[in-house]
């Protein structure tokens, strides 16, 4: 048997058996080491006569490549097992909870705002807001509501001052007031707001959200009306079909005026919109009166146009289930949890108003 | 206002059915509201006697009834109201009946121990009226209906119709049925009422004032002598309580009756009590006297009353008085029917804060022609009843009435509406709503209704034709999608951005009233003016809110005591600074309580402090695009703040405009609230102080350039003044030289053993890099001395070694 036979069939005996990383690096020494046995068969092949020279180097290489395989792959084993054996020693409860995060809420009736001011945006109307806090003549006098005026006694106002000058507004109308002073027409806004009366019970809240609709063009007319809240009640609801109900009725600043009701039906104590055979009122509307286009410097035989007024917290209530009205200003923290929308869920265009 | 289709049927001949009636009032602007059953159940509903009360054992406000429901049966009932005694004639409702008002049904039940067999009903519980101050009294004229049912056997609906303050002619049944009629629904009846004619003289002298206002303008009467008032004929009665009037005594019920049917109040004097005439005149100032009501009333100087010799009658228009009222006994009746000025009535009527029927009809416009009809009506009826004998009308006037006239072109109603209706329709419907229509080439020259004060333009034209023909004739034209203008401006930009921005720290939006209660708001006023609200809802929501802290802590504590013990909320909203249009801010206020990690196996729980909230606000300014080197800290807070825990900012030096406030809540502030929380931290934004951004989002995007050389960090520890500010710090570190300092980190911070008293230590790392070179160490070696030198001279500090 040759020498180099016989160091491997030694030596591959020697691996096969079980080995910690000392004994293989050991191993390792006295194969490859300086004066290990294969270096030394290296060494030895300038001494190897010619004929057997070519044959000898290409078996030692070929012993070297098997036992230094062999070496590197036991190496691997063991340091994979030692690894294993480490990350059996680290495993956790992973069911422990997550590090503690918090979630703010957008505020459904901002979020309703933001969803009407998106539908409305696609229809060319811009966005145009007035104070709180407004004078007796924007809020009521311009509006074509003088004083003394029994339409006066439908709003229950709070006054600043005794002469009844400040008030808070009663409805964003006065931003209708704002905006045509201020500017030349054609006008298509929508101003919403916080607007103020003073009653309260289960279904009036002190303060509550109103949003303002204003279109004034050459030949805009009760129809431009119908398509455009017809349009905005079927986005706001996300639903294709909706039935309406335009019907006469009075507010001093529009003429002729409509109140608008839509369909719906109570399916297992929820709101359907759009279906069955009940009207429920939303909003009011109407052709505004010459007088105010008057007391605005608008000339009413050029132009003339709509307005409407649309209650955002009764929008928000029917769209997202929510019974109470005074719980929006209640700031129960649950209430604010459970009906808030992440901040990430802005109403847009493209995306939609919803998920 | 409400009517039945019975009474309806009075004024309207028609074969259509009930449903229909209300789908067409609806359709015509006379708004269904509701509509009740007054027939069936309520048949239940008894007039009853109370013999005998007794206090109940177990409540001393409650009392023990017998009560004699007719056929010798008597029932004990339990009754809490004070006005139950002995003898009182009232309304009895048994064991099974529904009450009309809450809906539920009656039952047999002990109340405090005591068995109640039924209830004795107030006229709110029966909706006959708003009055709930105890049971009802009915006159002595029932005692023969005991054991009768109270309400007649009428199959007709209650129909509670909402009309609209422009429509006072359909505060009047008749009014309805002309509307109704006009919209094709039936035809008006003409009543084909007759004229009185009378030889009797009308002995009373009546006088209008001459006033530089004269809130009356005519006045009509008439003297119906020797009647005897007495109850209603069953018909009367009926017809009253139909609609849910509690009947009175025919004189009382008559007067009523023709004001509901044709919307023509009318008052009724004993004219014996009336010394020699009637004046009507101004009030003067300090006058008294005592409404029907009951009420004593003292006037102001200007008000249209009704007096004799002896002083004021009634309130023209408003209620008549006690002294001159009519009673059962009553022989001889001054019937007045006059027309007051809308103006006049609602100014009395707000000043004395009184509202009737009557100044509610008036204060919208009776037809100034309904003068006669209303006398010749009602005092027909008198005489019919009562017997009498009527005497000539008598109308003073001091303006005769002139009737409106409108020029109205037909094209109008297509441009307005966006739909056509033939011209002979638009004259049929005018005509049936009682316009006098000429043709004039191609106009309609029109004479509007005297009953309709709304009408004065060619506008309101249009709304009466599009009305009759229905609404839902308009065609839909559908919008066009097309946008000239940006929805919203910058500022509505960012208003929108840092909302979002603020809740997605954590925290909660909420919305709260713009006003609050004056002691809370006290708290957070600081400098600010209070503006007070002159007619708040509740002491508790008198000013408006000169901070949104007041409102958010009052509801950050109501939180915490439902069990919440980390919260964080915020507001964007209105301040009020003035009681003027404009004189309020938009302000962004957060308010976070209690502890971060709180009961978390993982991380080491602590308070929420001044630096978690001075990172949201940082955070949201950076977020929406201001820069936060340039940012200017101090520490000058208004005193509702923790006066060394807290910041103020400004977004750059200039300091012209403070961006925001943040840090604790002054301890006084939650000691005062009694709130209970380990911390409570806060900040405020001030949206009008933030500069909007005149860049576009695309501007904003600079020339991308960045350094590939290596760059070093150095560690600096300096003992410095503790007054010394790190800004101040930062900043002298950041001028040594910017083009190679890219960055300053305070790491650590450290005052107590080792150091100087009124020293700290403060540990800094700057980032160091070139971008023209790797730097060497000569190169950092210089720097560094440099940076130390520049710090050790501009701020006292030294190195620590």
């Amino acid at each position: 048997m040759s020498d180099l036979k016989k160091i491997k069939d030694e030596f591959l005996s020697k691996l096969s058996g079980k080995l910690d990383i000392s004994e293989i690096n050991q191993i390792k020494s006295d194969l490859f080491g300086k004066s290990g046995l294969i270096s030394t068969q290296f060494k030895k092949i300038g001494t190897i006569a010619e004929s057997e020279r070519k044959k000898f180097a290409f078996d030692l290489n070929i012993i070297k490549d098997e036992l230094q395989d062999l070496i590197n792959s036991k190496t691997n084993e063991l340091k994979s097992a030692e690894i294993n054996e480490k990350l059996e020693k680290e495993k956790i409860d992973i069911t422990l909870p997550e590090r503690s995060f918090v979630r703010g809420k957008i505020h459904p009736v901002s979020q309703t705002i933001d969803e009407i001011s998106s539908i409305f945006s696609e229809i060319g109307f811009s966005v145009e807001e007035g104070p709180d806090v407004e004078n007796e003549y924007n809020n009521f006098t311009a509006l074509n509501t003088p004083e003394n005026h029994p339409a006066r006694d439908m709003h229950d106002t709070f006054y600043l001052d005794e002469k009844k000058q400040n008030l808070l507004r009663t409805h964003t109308s006065p931003v209708q007031i704002r905006t045509m002073i201020k500017n030349k027409p054609p006008f298509k806004i929508i101003a919403p707001g916080r607007t103020y009366r003073s009653d309260s019970d289960q279904t009036h809240a002190p303060m509550f959200h109103q949003v303002e609709g204003l279109h004034i063009d050459k030949d805009i007319n009760m129809g431009h009306l119908k398509g455009c809240l017809n349009y905005f009640i079927k986005e706001f609801f996300e639903v294709d079909k909706i039935k309406m109900r335009f019907r006469p009725s009075h507010f001093p600043f529009t003429e002729p005026s409509a109140e608008v009701d839509i369909g719906y039906e109570m399916k297992d104590g929820k709101i359907i919109i759009g279906e069955g055979n009940k009207w429920l009122e939303i909003l009011g509307c109407g052709m505004v009166h010459p007088n105010v286009l008057k007391n605005v410097k608008v000339d009413p035989s050029k132009f003339q146009g709509y307005a409407f007024g649309i209650g955002i917290d009764r929008l928000a209530m029917l769209k997202y289930g929510i019974n109470d009205l005074r719980a929006f200003f209640d700031c129960d923290y649950r209430w604010l949890n459970h009906f808030g929308f992440d901040p990430l869920d802005v109403p847009t265009n493209y995306r939609g108003l919803s998920r | 206002m409400k009517i039945t289709f019975d009474w309806l049927k009075d004024h309207l001949k028609t074969n259509l059915k009930e449903k229909n009636l209300l789908e067409q009032l609806t359709n015509i602007g006379l708004e269904v509201e509701s509509v009740e059953s007054l027939s069936g159940d309520n048949e239940l509903f008894k007039v009853a006697e109370i013999i005998k009360t007794e206090k109940h054992p177990n409540a001393d406000r409650l009392k023990v009834c017998d009560v004699n429901i007719g056929k010798k049966e008597i029932k004990k009932v339990v009754c809490g109201a004070e006005n139950a005694k002995e003898g009182l004639l009232t309304i009895y409702a048994p064991p099974g009946a529904i009450i009309p008002k809450t809906k539920t049904k009656l039952v047999v039940a002990k109340i405090r121990g005591v068995t109640s067999y039924g209830m004795l009903c107030s006229e709110s519980e029966l909706n006959l009226s708003d009055e709930s101050d105890g049971i009802t009294e009915l006159t002595k004229e029932f005692r023969k209906n005991i054991g009768k049912s109270y309400f007649s056997k009428s199959k007709s609906n209650l129909i509670d119709l909402s009309i609209t303050p422009n429509r006072p002619d359909c505060l009047g049944v008749r009014g309805i049925a002309r509307d109704l009629a006009a919209s094709g629904f039936g035809k008006l009846v003409d009543l084909g009422e007759k004229k009185i004619y009378s030889k009797n003289r009308h002995t009373l002298k009546i006088k209008i004032n001459k006033e530089r206002v004269q809130g009356c303008t005519a006045f009509g009467s008439c003297l119906i002598t020797n009647v005897k008032n007495s109850e209603s004929p069953k018909w009367l009665k009926d017809k009253l309580i139909s609609i849910g009037q509690k009947p009175i005594s025919a004189i009382v019920d008559i007067t009523n009756y023709v004001m509901l049917d044709i919307n023509r109040p009318l008052h009724a004097y004993d004219a014996d009590k009336i010394e020699k005439g009637i004046i009507v005149r101004n009030s003067k100032s300090g006058e008294e006297f005592t409404a029907l009501d009951n009420k004593n009333y003292k006037l102001e100087s200007g008000m249209c009353v009704i007096s004799d010799n002896k002083g004021v009658l009634g309130l023209g228009g408003i209620i008549g008085g006690t002294r001159s009222g009519t009673e059962f006994d009553t022989k001889n009746i001054l019937l007045e029917s006059a027309y007051f000025e809308p103006g006049s009535i609602r100014n009395t009527a707000k000043k004395l804060n009184l509202d009737t029927d009557a100044k509610f009809r008036f204060e919208r416009g009776i037809d100034p022609l309904s003068i006669e009809d209303g006398l010749n009506k009602a005092a027909k009826l008198i005489k019919e009843i009562c017997g009498g004998e009527i005497s000539k009308i008598d109308i003073q006037k001091i303006e005769t009435y002139k009737t409106k006239k409108i020029k109205f072109d037909p094209n109008i109603f297509e441009k307005i509406t966006g739909f056509k209706i033939s011209l002979k329709e638009m004259i049929k419907i005018l005509e049936n709503l009682g316009f006098e229509v000429k043709k004039d080439k191609k106009r309609l020259e029109l004479i509007v209704p005297s009953w309709r004060p709304d009408i004065s333009q060619e506008v309101d034209i249009v709304e009466e034709l599009v009305r009759i023909s229905g609404y839902e004739k308009i065609k839909y034209i559908e919008p066009i999608k097309q946008r000239k203008k940006s929805t919203l401006n910058k500022y509505q930009k960012l208003f929108h951005f840092l909302q979002r921005s603020v809740a997605s720290k954590g925290y909660l939006e909420a919305i709260t009233w713009s006003f609050t209660d004056k002691r809370y708001n006290d708290y957070f006023r600081d400098t600010k003016k209070e503006i007070k609200i002159i007619n708040p809802i509740s002491s508790e929501l008198g000013v408006l809110r000169n901070s949104i802290f007041s409102n958010l802590i009052l509801y950050i504590n109501k939180n915490l005591d439902r069990g919440f013990k980390d919260l964080s909320i915020f507001e964007i909203g209105p301040i009020f600074n003035g009681s003027n249009p404009g004189e309020q801010n938009t302000v962004i206020c957060g308010l976070s309580a209690g502890k971060k990690s709180r009961l978390s196996w993982i991380e080491k729980d602590r308070n929420v402090d001044v630096f978690d909230v001075k990172r949201d606000v940082v955070q949201t300014l950076v977020e929406a695009g201001y820069n936060s080197e340039n940012f200017f800290i101090d520490n000058e807070t208004p005193n509702y703040y923790h006066p060394g825990k807290s910041g103020r900012l400004f977004l750059n030096n200039k300091k012209n405009k403070i961006a925001a406030y943040f840090g604790e809540i002054h301890p006084n502030i939650l000691k005062q609230i009694d709130i209970k929380t380990e911390s409570l931290v806060g900040f405020e934004i001030f949206m009008e102080n933030l500069e909007l951004p005149k860049k576009t989002l695309k501007d904003l995007k600079e020339k991308f350039s960045f350094s590939d050389y290596q760059k070093s960090e150095r560690d600096f520890a300096f003992i410095i003044n503790k007054e010394v500010k790190a800004q101040d710090l930062i900043d002298t570190i950041s001028n040594v030289d910017e083009s190679l300092i890219k960055n300053i980190k305070v790491f650590d911070v450290y005052e107590g053993d080792n150091i100087p008293e009124n020293q700290k230590s403060i540990a800094i790392s700057v980032t160091i890099q070139s971008s023209e070179k790797t730097l060497n160490e000569n190169d950092l070696e210089k720097i560094n001395n440099l940076i130390i030198k520049t710090v050790e001279d501009k701020t006292g500090a030294k190195i620590r070694s």
